[in-house]
């Protein structure tokens, strides 16, 4: 076991971890940051991503280690003065969840797709979202809520 | 009266007013992303005339909930829905006659809204809260009682968010795998390599060295366990307590070809007409009729099917006293303690049951068998709570899957093109293994961890099932009108892998068979495919649904490399309507690309629009992915669909546009939708798959293999 300090959601936090342990479980049981699942455990799924360093990271495998000088952001992380982000107010209104054990990995990687590409097109959305799986065919409603997006920020652009 | 209805008939059981006027709404369905409980909700608001904001649905728990069974076969709306209105009636009505004594006016003087009763003669009011806050009703609930009309309605049919997505898209909902408690121990089972291997040997050394690490061993016969205080040791720790057993491997899993062993297995036939199976021989398939001017033959396939939940299956468990308690994602919780408190010998008033969310399957999944583990392991270790996870592997290897299946289906045409003779055989293996009331010890053998232990029980004999329109003959009985179909179930022994109920059970490989042959009896006769449907179908709702899908599918250009197919299905025959259409092109690296897809559903009383156009949208995702990629394979050594590489679904990257018909039927009876669109939409594919190349694909899954296959003849 050893002590170190992570940055989670802009804040410094202190955890004992086994340094080789994957970041997910350190987030889920020490931090009780549950937002984030774990699906597989093969980095095969995307219930577990996360922002590093804006970046979406599948946090199941990867050692706890690995991130102790990166910015680490969880979908709670996301919120903004304690309410929905625009990409999780979007996520809602379009009813993009059916059970949701998915939802929190989808959330995280519109999140960085839509930081890095304000317009996406249908390939680009599809690369970002190829590697996370849904069961219950929530697809088309995550689809939505991009395009009401991807709609909003060129109204805002303008 | 619906069975829920009878079972409990007091308002009291299902609603109650608290002092604040917030409604508080018992039913006994779970929510497992269907959205059951928004549509509930507005039920209960409208009836109540109170905003939806002011109801709250409790979890589902044993001694608490209603006992509605299971949350299947798409009921929920029929059964708790209409349980809800008609209590939610029942107290109005009752609320009304309390306010008239209460303001001394007369009951035809007074309105409601938001929660309060008002005189429109005294302009006197009195809230819910203040009438009926925290007192109980007392009173049955009346069958009979005045609904209100459609035409009333201000929040039915409206759009709504659904409950809890807040809490889903910033990761503040609790699934069970989330759940905490003081203590908690987290546990992983070790399974054997497959289901008829035995525990031969323990490695005692290595089971020592791990217990001075801090972890219990769980050890019963063949079930093996282990608990600690971090999870991810206690992954680790299971790894190296699988490799410190050795398994006696038996015979193995039968390794015989899944599609010849469905017709050459000993197995029980029973025919089958108006949906119902009958205890009679089986009639023999009569020669062609005299009018017959063309005759088919076809046997469509597929193979075992996983839920795949995308979440391991997961339980939590404590052991107090003799009491214990599970929180659980199973869709009945009280069919789950029956079984597993025969099973343990204990009860059943000393084990309580609560549902928590789980991740979503749509179907019998991991739920019950890891609700068993934690069980054992929890009373193995007392007064410690217990969150036990299956892992990826577990998931895929242990779950019961949708059975594969074959359908022999014949028909002739007389010179007309019109059907004069219709036979359709189904094979396959049990749909109907979730834990169930029935026989004592028969429950147990449902729940997997209990085969395994030292006092093991045997795996159970399925029988077939008998009522309508269930298990391997669901959707068997076309609705068309075609005389006399000679409709077979055969339920087939020895097949090699667990098998239980997946969403629409028989109706997804039936549908896929009745509605390619129609397309296949429609080219042979000459006719659209479309006008050969309608000709043959008197249903006027099932037709609208037909023409509706037929020409929102006709709207738009479709190139000239891309194909169109359609196909029909009402549910259970009693069900929702829905017809299909699919637009998709087949890639010159023999990849299926699904472009567009139309799906027109009538479901009645439509109560939350949102929510049903998700279920058709899903439910064809969900069928797609089964019909383009997925087979659960296995070797003599076990199942090696073992994580998502080697049991692919569906990607976002093919995902079509879909567009949802609503057809709307105000006042209507509310229909269940939720597996509705699964079965016409395998059709669909395979027809337009016909259309684009010429290609009639009969076997599930259509990968590139099989398309290259099928084209080499």
């Amino acid at each position: 076991m050893a002590r170190m300090t992570l940055q989670v959601n802009g804040k410094p936090q202190e955890v004992d971890a086994e340094p080789s342990a994957p970041l997910l479980f350190i987030l889920r049981n020490q931090l009780g940051l549950t937002g984030a699942k774990l699906g597989c455990g093969l980095e095969q799924c995307g219930a577990c991503a996360v922002l590093i360093d804006g970046d979406p990271v599948l946090s199941c495998v990867r050692a706890v280690s690995e991130f102790e000088d990166s910015d680490i952001r969880t979908v709670e992380g996301l919120m903004v003065d304690g309410g929905p982000s625009n990409v999780q107010q979007a996520f809602i209104d379009q009813g993009a969840a059916q059970c949701g054990y998915c939802t929190a990995g989808l959330v995280v990687a519109t999140t960085a797709l839509l930081k890095r590409n304000k317009q996406p097109d249908r390939t680009t959305i599809d690369a970002a979202l190829e590697g996370h799986l849904c069961r219950c065919g929530s697809h088309t409603r995550v689809l939505r809520a991009i395009e009401t997006l991807i709609a909003e920020g060129a109204t805002h652009d303008q | 009266m619906t069975s829920s209805l009878a079972k409990q008939p007091d308002v009291d059981q299902w609603l109650s007013i608290g002092t604040d006027g917030r409604i508080t709404i018992n039913s006994g369905k779970v929510d497992i992303g269907q959205r059951i409980s928004t549509a509930i909700a507005l039920i209960a608001a409208e009836e109540l005339d109170v905003p939806l904001e002011s109801i709250d649905i409790t979890p589902v728990e044993t001694g608490v909930s209603p006992d509605e069974g299971v949350t299947s076969g798409s009921n929920s709306i029929q059964d708790s829905g209409q349980a809800v209105r008609l209590a939610a009636a029942t107290a109005r009505r009752h609320l009304i006659a309390k306010a008239a004594k209460t303001l001394e006016v007369n009951p035809a003087t007074l309105e409601l809204s938001d929660g309060l009763i008002r005189s429109r003669e005294t302009n006197r009011s009195v809230t819910y809260g203040d009438l009926q806050g925290g007192q109980s009703f007392g009173i049955p609930i009346d069958a009979e009682a005045a609904v209100k009309a459609a035409e009333n309605y201000t929040q039915i049919g409206q759009p709504a968010t659904a409950r809890g997505m807040t809490a889903l898209a910033t990761g503040k909902a609790t699934f069970v795998h989330d759940m905490t408690m003081p203590g908690m121990l987290h546990a992983r089972v070790v399974r054997p390599p497959h289901y008829h291997a035995r525990l031969k040997l323990l490695d005692t050394t290595a089971c020592q060295r791990l217990e001075a690490a801090g972890f219990h061993i769980i050890h019963d016969g063949s079930f093996l366990a282990i608990a600690g205080e971090d999870e991810y040791a206690v992954i680790k720790a299971a790894e190296r307590l699988s490799a410190a057993v050795n398994w006696d491997m038996k015979t193995g899993l039968p390794t015989q070809d899944i599609y010849e062993s469905l017709t050459k297995n000993e197995r029980a036939s029973l025919p089958v007409s108006d949906g119902i199976p009958r205890s009679e021989p089986v009639p023999e398939l009569a020669a062609p009729p005299a009018n017959a001017d063309v005759t088919l033959n076809a046997r469509y396939e597929k193979p075992y099917h996983m839920h795949g939940s995308l979440g391991p299956s997961a339980a939590l468990s404590v052991s107090e006293g003799k009491k214990l308690r599970i929180w659980t994602h199973s869709q009945g919780v009280y069919v789950l303690r029956e079984s597993l408190a025969d099973g343990l010998g204990m009860d059943q008033d000393d084990l309580h049951i609560i549902h928590a969310p789980g991740a979503g399957c749509y179907g019998h999944n991991g739920a019950d068998d890891v609700a068993a583990d934690a069980a054992l392991v929890a009373r193995a270790l007392p007064g410690t709570p217990i969150l036990l996870k299956w892992s990826r592997e577990d998931e895929h290897a242990w779950e019961p899957y949708g059975t594969c299946m074959a359908m022999e289906l014949q028909a002739s045409l007389d010179k007309d093109g019109n059907v004069v003779a219709w036979s359709h055989e189904s094979f396959g293996d049990t749909f109907m293994m979730r834990p169930r009331a029935g026989a004592p010890g028969e429950g147990p053998k449902r729940l997997l961890p209990l085969r395994y232990t030292a006092e093991s029980v045997a795996a159970p004999v399925p029988q077939p099932a008998m009522r309508y329109h269930v298990g391997i003959h669901r959707n068997l009985d076309p609705l068309y009108n075609f005389p006399n179909p000679r409709l077979v179930k055969n339920l087939v022994r020895g097949l090699p892998l667990r098998t239980s109920a997946l969403r629409t059970l028989g109706g997804f490989a039936n549908v896929f068979a009745i509605e390619c042959f129609l397309d296949e009896l429609a080219e042979a006769a000459g006719v659209d495919p479309v006008e050969f449907r309608l000709r043959h179908l008197e249903d006027a709702r099932a037709r609208a649904v037909i023409e509706a899908a037929a020409n929102a599918l006709r709207k738009g250009r479709s190139p000239p490399n891309q194909g169109r197919g359609l196909a029909f299905s009402q549910y259970t025959n009693s069900k929702a309507y829905a017809a299909v259409g699919v637009e998709l092109e087949v890639l010159d690296d023999a990849n299926i690309k699904l472009h567009r897809a139309v799906v027109a559903v009538d479901a009645g009383q439509v109560v939350d629009p949102d929510g049903l156009a998700m279920q058709c949208e899903g439910g064809f995702i969900q069928a797609a992915s089964w019909t383009l990629h997925e087979a659960v394979t296995f070797d003599r050594d076990g199942v090696t669909s073992r994580d998502w590489d080697s049991y692919p679904i569906l990607r976002f990257g093919n995902i079509p546009e879909i567009e949802t018909i609503l057809i709307e039927r105000p006042g209507d009876p509310f229909l269940g939708a939720g597996e509705a669109v699964a079965g016409p939409a395998g059709a669909a594919i395979a027809n337009a798959v016909r259309d684009a190349t010429g290609l009639r694909l009969r076997r599930m899954p259509f990968t590139p293999d099989v398309i290259r296959a099928t084209a080499l003849g």
